[in-house]
């Protein structure tokens, strides 16, 4: 096989992932189409652990599929279909949950280490930069004498 | 002093990580909490098992009771079955939710291994599970009189989990209950 044989099959492999989703519908519009792409990935399968329901081929996430798919036929918002989800399945089934009292250590977690590490660094920092040389003591002045003066002699 | 408690953080830090973690190795990942806990049960219009009538959701509310989602093909409801009769059998009042299941296979198991419940709501479809917040059989809803969901239980149902956990449950919400009754006299 030649080599642009070969590459083009990679190429074409390599392109199927893109159709995440496993069964087709018909949608009425093509923004729809968009939106459910968007919505299927946002969303996680609430069985499938850490799967979002356009990656996962569990029955249930073939069901909330069918069901973003009959919400967005209906003229639902984005926002109202997270919101259906949510009433059912709880805060967990969105990739991206809201910022409420409950999730904003989850929010604010990373950037409070970020910070907390920081400060330490900064505070490591300014202690070594503060730091006095300790001063000699008189026998020590006397030996680095000594020795500078050896050192000139050469 | 200061300084000398200063070299104790690193320590502390850890002691505290691992007790979250340690934490962490206890809970299940699989559990989710319902998102139905003190919200009504949802409407639906669905047919009996086994009968020509539709069910709606006045018929089964008014008195507390279980709701079981099960289903002929899923091992787990077949493993809590028996209990499930017995319960009914003490007098627990559970209705089935038949959950994406095929009618005659569902008679056919009931036939053979016993009715626990007083009726089975055929949810061919999975909409009601869905409606439920199911992601898995077999779950198990508490609901009380006035048709309020008050717990969830994921997984299987046996003696020593009523015993521990769901028995003070059902019983608050049938003393609850029997109080309003009391009470409306």
């Amino acid at each position: 096989m030649s080599l642009f044989r070969a590459l083009t099959l990679i190429l074409l492999v390599l392109a199927l992932p893109v159709f995440a989703v496993i069964e087709t519908y018909e949608f009425s519009n093509p923004e729809l189409e968009k939106r459910y792409h968007k919505l299927s990935q946002e969303l996680r399968c609430p069985k499938c652990q850490n799967q979002n329901i356009a990656d996962s081929n569990a029955p249930l996430a073939q069901d909330l599929r069918r069901e973003v798919f009959r919400l967005l036929e209906q003229g639902r918002t984005d926002s109202e279909i997270h919101e259906y989800m949510v009433t059912r399945y709880g805060d967990f089934v969105l990739y991206r949950p809201p910022v409420k009292g409950v999730t904003l250590l989850l929010w604010a977690g990373p950037a409070l280490l970020v910070g907390i590490g920081l400060l330490i660094l900064w505070q490591s920092l300014r202690r070594r930069r503060n730091a006095q040389p300790a001063a000699l003591t008189p026998q020590e002045q006397a030996r680095l004498d000594a020795l500078l003066e050896s050192d000139d002699r050469g | 002093m200061a300084p000398r408690l200063k070299l104790f953080l690193p320590l502390i830090l850890f002691a505290l990580l691992a007790l979250f973690l340690a934490r962490g190795l206890e809970l299940d990942p699989k559990e989710l909490p319902s998102a139905l806990i003190d919200q009504p049960f949802p409407e639906f219009t669905l047919p009996k098992l086994g009968d020509d009538v539709q069910l709606v959701r006045e018929d089964v509310l008014g008195k507390p009771a279980l709701f079981n989602v099960w289903a002929t093909w899923c091992i787990s409801c077949r493993v809590e079955h028996p209990y499930l009769q017995t319960l009914a059998e003490q007098g627990v009042a559970i209705y089935g939710i038949n959950y994406k299941d095929d009618d005659a296979a569902a008679l056919q198991w009931l036939g053979d291994l016993g009715d626990p419940y007083n009726a089975s709501i055929v949810d061919r479809s999975g909409s009601q599970g869905l409606d439920l917040g199911v992601y898995g059989a077999p779950e198990t809803y508490f609901v009380d009189a006035a048709g309020t969901v008050r717990y969830r239980h994921v997984g299987v149902i046996d003696e020593r989990i009523w015993r521990t956990r769901l028995a003070p449950i059902y019983e608050e919400l049938s003393g609850a209950a029997t109080a309003a009754m009391g009470g409306a006299q």
